[in-house]
């Protein structure tokens, strides 16, 4: 008892070292998000009123299912790219390396204009897309496509840090067991790496509720169409529809807090 | 099961690693591969389990041969340095993970595994994870891990060398005692000699990926093939120079032959004792519990040491400074010329 009372009393420099983490947490991340809360729950009946609207749902469910088909998608080649990155030899390993984590350091506005010149109406890929009689800008596929760009690194890397400290001795191990590649992958490689898996899956499902630059200029924004939870708080914004642009914060930062709530039970275990 | 080798040739890049290496291990046999680090032992030992391709060379499995064929179908336990024990599964998935793969029936699993526990004495641990076991327990549930699907060979790739000495020394004698039970044909790889010669049949000595010697402890022991042999097992003195009629400057040796040679004697077949008129002065001496060490230097400047019991008569009157005659009892003698990775040699 008085051990552990000696070992956590701060030291002299300590305290306004504290004081000041703390004051900048609660400043940053705190009273923003009090300040959110208290506006909501005062005007609790038009924020609801404004978040029923059609056109609210529908950026709810478009936000959600942008999400999940990006979590599908980078499971699959985040699993495999990281695979591929840390276990194969090949020429041009180490850029493609560095490429993978470039989604990271661009703008998502940047990457959004990129894709809009490739598949917009002058765009390089225009007779390719047309032949095929898809429609990417202003289109459900541009939000897929700018939602998995920039969720692109998060499962890669997790899941490749992983995979380079563990090495391959245990799959080596299952092959002289008499372990089929498959049955490898299954029963050793994934459980090994669960937790880079389950950290970057809420990364990139976090990422892609919140994404807002590449999927307003790739997708536009109509409503009732290619809006977003994001780009529906930005227009509700514009038109003076506060409430609705509140809600919608609020259900966002709800989403985020139950996906950090997920991570954290899962590391306890 | 019998396993045989034939012209083995590995390299890495244009370093070769395994040169011409060819050997036969009978049905039952405990052989261990002993040499220095970097000589190219694991890699013989990936080799024959399919992990690791060869570059030329065949390896044959119970009379076929199975180069062509994976890992996976070799049916050969491979029991790694540092465990690779399965960290998500428990001591009782581990054991069994063999037979689930190959679709044994649980029940089969079952009795299986109850009965490695027996065998390691680890029952009632059964459900912890590896990270939960000390690294004597890793050890032996990795053993257990490899035997479970009843492999043809056991290939055993440093097994003790991340214990403790202690713990080494248990693991050893129990190798020794649960080869002698089940009789599965194993080879081990180790650079510990007395690991090597207390728990195997046979040793091969493998130095620079080559088969230096095969033959049985006291073989290697008492009629080392090469120079190197006689270097590496065993403490030695190593005499260089001129042997003119059985002479080798100050000392009498018992070897035939003349001319530039190097002489290989081992601490233990020389004596040493009191005597004004000897050869030498004894610089040191050092108790190392049942032994002791003595260093001389003899009168023409050359360094020799012995190994002695601890209550040995020959000890009477020896300490540093003291006078000592030599008698050489037992040395072999090779023609002097560079040896390759000399530098390697202990003592």
């Amino acid at each position: 008892m008085s051990d552990t009372a000696r070992r956590s009393r701060p030291l002299g420099i300590a305290v306004p070292v504290i004081a000041c983490v703390l004051v900048y947490l609660v400043g940053v991340l705190v009273v923003p998000l009090l300040a959110l809360c208290a506006t909501v729950l005062s005007n609790l009946p038009e924020v609801v009123g404004q978040l029923t609207t059609p056109e609210a749902l529908h950026a709810m469910g478009l936000s959600l299912v942008l999400a999940a088909i990006a979590l599908g998608i980078n499971l699959v080649a985040g699993i495999a790219g990281a695979i591929v990155l840390v276990r194969q030899q090949f020429y041009g390993r180490s850029l493609l390396d560095a490429l993978v984590e470039m989604p990271l350091a661009l703008s998502p506005v940047m990457v959004g204009l990129g894709f809009f010149l490739l598949f917009g109406r002058t765009g390089w890929a225009r007779p390719v897309i047309d032949a095929l009689g898809l429609k990417v800008t202003f289109a459900f596929p541009g939000l897929v496509l700018a939602t998995t760009f920039v969720t692109l690194p998060f499962i890669v890397r997790e899941v490749g840090l992983i995979l380079k400290v563990q090495g391959t001795s245990e799959e080596q191990a299952a092959a002289t067991l008499g372990a089929s590649p498959w049955q490898t992958f299954w029963l050793v490689t994934i459980p090994n790496i669960r937790q880079g898996l389950e950290l970057g899956a809420t990364l990139t499902v976090a990422r892609a509720l919140g994404e807002f630059g590449a999927v307003l200029v790739l997708g536009g924004a109509i409503s009732g169409e290619t809006q977003t939870a994001t780009t529906f708080i930005h227009a509700s914004m514009e038109e003076r529809q506060e409430p609705a642009a509140y809600g919608m914060a609020m259900l966002l930062a709800a989403a985020a807090a139950g996906l950090l709530a997920f991570l954290q039970s899962r590391r306890r275990r | 099961m019998g396993i045989r080798v034939q012209g083995l040739v590995k390299r890495y890049g244009t370093v070769p690693v395994v040169q011409d290496v060819s050997f036969e291990v009978r049905t039952g046999e405990l052989v261990a591969l002993l040499g220095p680090s970097g000589g190219g032992k694991s890699t013989i030992l990936r080799i024959i389990a399919g992990l690791d391709p060869a570059d030329d060379g065949e390896v044959w499995l119970d009379g076929a041969r199975v180069d062509a064929l994976h890992a996976r179908e070799r049916q050969v336990g491979f029991v790694f340095q540092h465990y690779a024990l399965f960290r998500h599964m428990t001591v009782e998935q581990n054991i069994a993970f063999g037979l689930r793969v190959q679709g044994a029936s649980k029940e089969h699993q079952r009795r299986r595994v109850d009965d490695l526990l027996n065998i390691i004495g680890l029952r009632g641990l059964g459900d912890r994870l590896p990270a939960e076991l000390s690294g004597g327990q890793r050890q032996r549930v990795a053993l257990a891990r490899a035997l479970a699907p009843e492999p043809k060979l056991l290939l055993l790739d440093e097994p003790f060398g991340a214990v403790d000495a202690k713990v080494r020394e248990e693991l050893r004698r129990w190798l020794r005692r649960l080869h002698d039970e089940v009789h599965t044909t194993s080879i081990f790889v180790t650079h510990d000699q007395e690991e090597a010669f207390a728990v195997s049949d046979r040793v091969m000595i493998i130095q620079q990926g080559r088969l230096e010697q095969a033959g049985t402890p006291l073989e290697i022991l008492d009629a080392p093939a090469t120079e190197f042999v006689a270097r590496f097992v065993g403490d030695v003195n190593v005499l260089a120079g001129d042997v003119v009629d059985g002479r080798l400057g100050l000392l009498a040796l018992p070897v035939a032959g003349s001319g530039p040679m190097h002489v290989i004697v081992r601490s233990y077949d020389l004596k040493f004792w009191r005597a004004d008129d000897g050869v030498a002065v004894v610089q040191r001496v050092t108790p190392l519990g049942d032994r002791v060490r003595v260093e001389a230097i003899l009168d023409d400047g050359a360094a020799i040491f012995a190994q002695f019991p601890r209550r040995s008569s020959l000890l009477t009157g020896i300490g540093a400074g003291a006078r000592i005659a030599i008698e050489v009892t037992h040395a072999r003698a090779w023609p002097a010329r560079a040896l390759p990775g000399e530098h390697k040699c202990p003592s």
